[in-house]
């Protein structure tokens, strides 16, 4: 299945960019999308301890199940105010 | 003008107190807490500051925040607006208003505002200063921490 991988701030600066679209096999969690980013990109796995994750523009857990479709958000530490 | 925004545009505080403030006659205080963009931050000469927002999100937990407000002062209504984008030295980043029967109620639900949103609005600073730029990260963003929910309104109610 497919998913959008959105990635914010240095995350985002770290991928090169802030929207991926990436195939995934079912069933997966956030933590599968995860795991295949950082097989991917290995400088973003520092932001696993640290990172919030989204589905859908809506706080999620890495345990949370991802369906086709779905935006998955990975997020650092925010900073706003 | 609604009580939450995530917006490129400049903010006008003034235009948000009305909003909240209403044409009711029942508030004794408005307390208002404008952000502004600092020029000296850790020891760094800021140039300017560029604000990222996951912006669905951003409002969501805006509102969330508002809610939480509502439910420890019931009678105190908030608004919020966040700027994102480029801000020039002194320029607004975020603008509450909260508007009460009493100035008690008004503080605290104001003060616990930008508590939260420094805790779970995902928005981050790209500050630019001399020599260089860095992303800041403060808070890992978690709206059912309650340890970090009940901090914010112990800040709140100091």
């Amino acid at each position: 299945m497919r998913v959008t991988v959105r990635l914010f701030a240095r995350l985002r600066d770290l991928a090169g960019s802030g929207e991926l679209v990436r195939e995934v096999t079912g069933p997966a969690t956030v933590q599968t999308v995860w795991k295949a980013l950082i097989a991917e990109m290995p400088a973003l796995q520092d932001y696993e301890r640290t990172m919030s994750v989204a589905v859908n523009a809506d706080y999620s857990k890495m345990s949370a199940t991802v369906s086709d479709g779905d935006e998955v958000a990975f997020l650092p530490p925010v900073s706003g105010g | 003008m609604a009580a939450v925004a995530v917006t490129a545009d400049p903010l006008d505080p003034q235009s948000l107190t009305v909003e909240i403030a209403g044409s009711g006659t029942g508030d004794g205080a408005i307390a208002t807490f404008v952000g502004l963009v600092r020029e000296q931050n850790q020891g760094r000469r800021v140039s300017f500051l560029d604000y990222e927002a996951y912006e669905p999100l951003a409002v969501r937990a805006l509102n969330r925040i508002l809610d939480e407000a509502r439910q420890s002062w019931p009678t105190t209504r908030v608004g919020v607006h966040h700027r994102i984008g480029r801000l020039e030295l002194g320029e607004a980043s975020i603008v509450i208003v909260a508007a009460s029967a009493h100035r008690g109620d008004a503080f605290a639900a104001c003060r616990y505002t930008i508590e939260r949103v420094k805790q779970i609005v995902p928005i981050w600073k790209h500050e630019h200063f001399e020599g260089g730029d860095v992303w800041l990260e403060g808070a890992t963003a978690d709206p059912d921490d309650e340890a970090a929910r009940q901090a914010a309104h112990r800040i709140a109610c100091a």
